[in-house]
């Protein structure tokens, strides 16, 4: 249904997109790398220097305390710096890390903000949230853990070759034989594991669909007596899930001991080549010291490395999201002459066509001439373009041929801020914000005064079960308006367009959560309301439309029939045919 | 925790020999420094190959023992792991199917699912670790001081004295960054919140052309979000420095009193080397040791929450058998003075009810939104007790029915309509799996559904994707219809059932549940006055209370709120006007 953003090219063009997000931070980064680059110096300098007390060391009555006592001083020093180093290095790469990270959720949110809408109503709202929350995340980890492992880890492993080299040869190729051992058997068994980890999720995924449909069905289930046969289904599942689970989860925890065996292994062999070295006076006994707890670390870089490299390729390709995000079409940009509307409720549109997608027309050559203060419904079977001309009035999509002008001005021409003004809507889908109530009746008018706001709500029929709620006005809404009930949402949506006032109204089947007797009370709000403003009103319920001063019956993107209530009847066509069907079930 | 150590019982095995082995493991990884010592005490200081090649040869050998015990703890963690999990998931779905309505509603759908799946999942990796490091680390870090003590005691008390300070700056900082990450994740959520809005609410924002206060409120959230970050970050950026510098200064300590000790010959070189290499070591595991407590806390958390769902019992009993009595043969529902009060609800959702409907009557339900006209056929099924009064179902007390005895008699037909993947067939066996394929297509035939389902492939075959989502509103809504009409119930609800139908086919359903012969008592929900007006009985509900009750003409006459929802439905030329 939705197609991807348009691919972002090569790991490349990201890769130089990440550094220009983090070049404004780059005397942190400049900060981070001298640190990382002090840091591992002194880190590796202290196993020679310790090494360098124990040969200061010999023998009971040959021990030379003036070196062990200036070997301790500088350990000391090493050991401050490395400190300092690395705890400034890890405050620049935070510094960084979430500095770049908030700047692109903020250039993201200004990004959605002027996204045309067909590219928005594309893509399933989950996952531009998924790029600026998850996939952001994401990025920010792999971008600290760049930092902070593969500059250091890198560094490490070059300085420590450097100083095993510096002492002894064999020892080091030893070292550096073996070592990359423990990474070939860590990707091994990683490889070998993947199968059943990927058996895993298929199976946890399953059954989570399982879980699901069963849980959300429960009513059913208890109303039909199916439990016993739900219990089954799910031992199914989950008796294989057990299995494939315990051979992933096994498979993937040989890796610690694995290349722990073989850190072990390079152990035994530079303790004894070291040994044997040592015993025909090749080196010292201080040098075995600084071979053997090199060799020790040595196998940590290459481990953290292979895991960073995991890490920046997934954090890579989350930016790059997020750059598929950055790089959507923005809407056409307002003319610089545009115009602030004054809108006097007069509506035409001229020789309109649009089309969603380019093989399926749906609003063809279509005219309308509509005067300040009438009252126009519209209806007509689903999909028959009734929303999408509401799309269009409101600027949320522009026409594709033809012209939509308020009061004799191009909506093109004006601004779309003066444009969105001059109408006041209302959809079915009810959108609060999260706040309090008193907030979402103000959301058009920040500003408004507590006396404009309790009469909005009082229009609206919503007065009286507000003040029924715990907190009264000051009751908070959750995301989704949890806690009242969808017809109430609905109410209030109509109150925060009464408080507005705007000389054009759109209801967009604004009434349909609402029952028959309510929504009467709030008809008659309306057409106070509407006195003297044009009004464009969707229904599904005929009953609501029947008053309006021009019905447009539309179907297939075409104005079938047009007139008021008793004409249309009059002409027995498709409206009266749509009006009858509704009495239908009394002739039982 | 009880549901989980019970999971665990089976595996008592795994449970007690994956630690042990992993215990043997750390005690062959703490002898390598002394034999390191050995090989540079003895063997380089007198000279010995052969010395240093066996010793050798025993350092390979006790890294491959402790290979093999590594492995085998490794499978028996992962058994007791996943099986435990496997069991306590499995624990909890049956504990679920036991609960009733009421425990569902407080518990919600979302939660329950939460708890099976990631939280079940957290449990079995906390389990997996806690078998294989929770031993081990300690172990480490005290073998290690007592090796320690075993090479030279004045020189352990240094590793001593460092191990507290050691320990106070890693779980100190822990302590200290847990509650932080917590309040960095609200934030995260609030910013997440913030987004999804903009995102759902974007013809509203365009509308009242918001879109810079919601950048500004998107903004003010992030930076919020975005310090808290780099505070929590500069906290646990101490961390390693700090460790460092502790571990460190004991090196320090050790060399200088070492060269003492070399001095006087209690000490030799290499046992200098093995205590350095101890006292890495301790680092090493103590850092392992808060990660795990991390992961073990998230566990249990994970755990309680799990259990907090198995403690959860049942609030509704049902008898096995039912007492053998007479009763009336004509009457199939009878409210005698029914309440209603939802368990933590303030107000009642029914109040005095009263009614009572015969054998083959269909009843029709109305009223406005939360009129309480689900909650009154809901305590039909007895998916739900009346706090007060009595519900008697074709004669008897409904709490002296056995579950599945009345579930079996009632057909009820939800709301929301819900189909589960399979097939047609298999959804429509739902409450009788051996029905014949007459019976489907009869059942079928009444709910209007016949015609599409002829019409797609495979007819009874064809498939259903996960919650019906192939099928359109109105085709779900009769095919749920047809699920609670293969059972030939003896009473029949239909909650609103055909909201989604139009005119025409509502009525033909109608036409058909009328036609069907037998003494089938049906209780139409609706909002649709049109829908009812045919009814043997109208129970008009408003505000919980009954409002009126009788034939549609009658009510009309007497029922000031029913004839207002009728005439708001088909108002005569010029009503509107009012």
């Amino acid at each position: 249904m939705h197609k991807p953003l348009q691919k972002q090219g090569k790991n490349k063009s990201v890769l130089r997109r990440v550094l220009y997000a983090v070049a404004p931070y780059w005397f942190f980064v400049l900060v981070s790398l001298l640190c990382a680059a002090l840091s591992v110096a002194a880190q590796l300098y202290v196993p020679i220097l310790s090494g360098q007390a124990i040969d200061a060391m010999l023998s009971a009555g040959h021990v030379n305390f003036a070196m062990v006592g200036r070997i301790a001083v500088i350990i000391a020093a090493a050991t401050a710096a490395t400190v300092l180093a690395q705890w400034l290095m890890s405050v620049c790469n935070n510094r960084v890390a979430y500095f770049v990270c908030r700047d692109l959720r903020n250039a993201a949110i200004c990004k959605i903000q002027k996204m045309p809408l067909s590219e928005l109503d594309l893509h399933p709202a989950g996952d531009f949230v998924s790029r600026i929350v998850a996939d952001a995340d994401v990025f920010t980890d792999g971008l600290l853990l760049g930092f902070t492992q593969l500059f250091t880890g890198v560094l490490t492993i070059t300085g420590t070759l450097c100083f095993m080299l510096s002492v002894n040869i064999p020892i080091t190729l030893i070292v550096v034989l073996l070592t990359p051992l423990s990474l070939f058997a860590a990707s091994f068994i990683a490889k070998r594991s993947y199968k059943h980890f990927k058996q895993q999720t298929e199976q946890r995924g399953e059954q989570t669909a399982l879980i699901n449909e069963l849980l959300e069905g429960q009513r059913v289930v208890q109303a039909f007596g199916h439990e016993a046969q739900s219990l089954q289904d799910f031992d199914k599942t989950n008796e294989r899930l057990e299995k494939t689970s315990l051979k992933a989860v096994f498979f993937s925890s040989l890796t610690n001991p694995v290349t722990r065996f073989i850190n072990g292994l390079v152990y035994a062999g530079v303790g004894v080549s070291g040994a044997l070295y040592a015993v025909s006076g090749g080196i010292s006994i201080g040098e075995l010291s600084v071979f053997l707890s090199y060799a020790n670390q040595y196998a940590k870089p290459f481990n953290e490395i292979s895991g960073v490299v995991t890490e920046l390729q997934n954090a890579l390709a989350c930016a790059a999201r997020i750059f598929q995000l950055l790089d959507a079409p923005s809407q056409t940009p307002e003319p610089a002459d545009a115009a602030v509307l004054q809108a006097d409720g007069h509506v035409q549109l001229k020789d309109v066509s649009f089309r969603y997608q380019p093989a399926r027309p749906l609003i063809e050559n279509l005219n309308l001439d509509v005067k300040p203060g009438q009252r126009i419904a519209i209806v007509g079977p689903t999909g028959c373009g009734k929303t999408t001309l509401i799309n269009l009035l409101m600027r949320f999509y522009d026409v594709d041929a033809g012209s939509i002008e308020v009061s004799g001005r191009d909506i093109r021409s004006v601004t779309r801020a003066s444009l969105r003004k001059s109408y006041g809507m209302v959809l079915q889908d009810t959108w609060l914000c999260s706040g309090t109530i008193r907030e979402n009746i103000a959301y058009g008018k920040p500003d408004a005064s507590e006396e404009e706001i309790l009469a909005a709500a009082k229009a609206a029929h919503a007065h009286s079960f507000i003040i029924r709620l715990p907190n009264g006005y000051d009751t908070r809404i959750s995301e989704d308006g949890a806690g009242i009930s969808q017809g109430q949402k609905q109410l209030l949506c109509i109150a925060r367009v009464m408080l507005c006032l705007p000389p054009m109204l759109i209801l967009d089947e604004a009434t349909s959560s609402i029952d028959t007797r309510t929504e009467i009370q709030i008809q008659s709000a309306f057409s106070h309301m509407m006195q003297g403003r044009t009004s464009f009103i969707v229904a599904h319920r005929l009953s609501t439309i029947r008053e309006a001063d021009r019905i447009l019956v539309m179907r297939d993107g075409h104005i079938v029939e047009q007139g008021n209530h008793e004409s249309l009847m009059a002409s027995d066509g498709f409206y009266a045919r749509l009006y009858n069907s509704q009495f239908e079930g009394l002739e039982l | 925790m009880k549901g989980l150590f019970s999971c665990l019982k089976p595996y008592k095995k795994e449970s007690v020999l994956a630690p042990l082995f992993k215990m043997l493991e750390a005690a062959f990884d703490l002898l390598v420094p002394l034999i390191m010592a050995d090989m540079i005490n003895i063997g380089i200081a007198g000279q010995d190959t052969p010395y240093l090649l066996k010793r050798c040869a025993l350092l390979v050998a006790l890294a491959l023992v402790g290979f093999g015990c590594s492995v085998i703890a490794q499978y028996y963690a992962a058994r007791a792991a996943v099986g435990c999990a496997s069991g306590l998931r499995r624990r909890l779905f049956a504990h679920i199917q036991s609960l009733g309505f009421t425990e569902l509603d407080a518990l919600g759908t979302s939660t329950l699912v939460t708890r099976m799946t990631s939280d079940i999942n957290q449990v079995q990796s906390g389990v997996k670790l806690f078998l294989r490091l929770f031993l081990r680390s300690p172990f480490v870090v005290f073998g290690a001081v007592m090796m320690a003590f075993l090479v030279d005691r004045k020189m352990a008390l240094i590793i001593l004295a460092a191990l507290p300070a050691l320990a106070v700056v890693v779980f100190g900082i822990l302590l200290w960054t847990t509650p932080l990450y917590k309040s960095v994740q609200r934030k995260l959520d609030s910013v997440l919140g913030i987004a999804r809005e903009n995102l759902s609410g974007v013809r509203v924002v365009r509308a009242f052309n918001r879109e810079e206060a919601e950048i500004q409120r998107f903004e003010s959230a992030n930076a919020v979000l975005s310090g808290m970050q780099r505070k929590v970050g500069r906290i646990s950026a101490l961390m390693n420095p700090l460790t460092y510098l502790i571990v460190n200064l004991a090196i320090i300590a050790i060399i200088k009193s070492g060269a003492v000790a070399v001095d006087t010959g209690r000490l030799l070189p290499g046992d200098l080397i093995a205590l350095i290499s101890y006292m890495s070591q301790i680092l090493i595991e103590l850092v392992k040791l808060a990660n795990l407590i991390i992961q073990v806390s998230k566990a249990a958390a994970c755990a309680g929450r799990v259990q907090g769902i198995l403690d959860t019992q049942a609030s509704m009993q049902f008898p096995d058998v039912l007492p053998e009595k007479t009763f009336p043969e004509q009457e199939a529902v009878c409210f005698d003075k029914v309440s209603l009060r939802y368990a933590g609800a303030g107000a009642e959702s029914l109040t005095d009810i009263s009614f009572c409907a015969l054998r083959g009557q269909t009843i029709g339900v109305i009223g406005g939104t939360g009129s309480g006209k689900s909650s009154l056929v809901h305590l039909i099924p007895r998916f739900y007790d009346a706090s007060c009064g009595t519900v008697r179902i074709l004669g008897r007390p409904v709490c002296e029915w056995p579950k599945q005895v009345l579930r079996e008699k009632i057909g009820v037909v939800l709301q929301h309509a819900q189909l589960f993947s399979g097939t047609i067939r298999s959804n429509l066996c739902w409450g009788c799996a051996e029905a014949t394929d007459e019976q489907l297509w009869a059942a079928l035939e009444t709910a209007q559904a016949g015609d599409f389902v002829r019409e797609k492939p495979g007819g009874l075959d064809a498939p259903v994707e996960q919650g019906g989502r192939n099928f359109s509103g109105g085709q779900r809504q009769r095919l749920t219809i047809a699920r609670a009409l293969v059972t030939r119930p003896q009473i029949l609800i239909l909650d609103d059932s055909a909201s989604a139908l139009d005119f025409a086919t509502d009525a033909a359903l109608r036409r058909a549940l009328a036609a069907l012969t037998g003494s089938m008592t049906v209780f139409l929900v609706s909002q649709r006055a049109s829908s009812l007006k045919h009814a043997d009985q109208i129970l008009v509900l408003e505000d919980g209370r009954l409002a009126g009750c009788g034939k549609h003409e009658q009510l009309l006459e007497s029922c000031a709120v029913y004839r207002e929802i009728y005439e708001s439905q088909f108002q005569k030329e010029g009503v509107v006007h009012a």
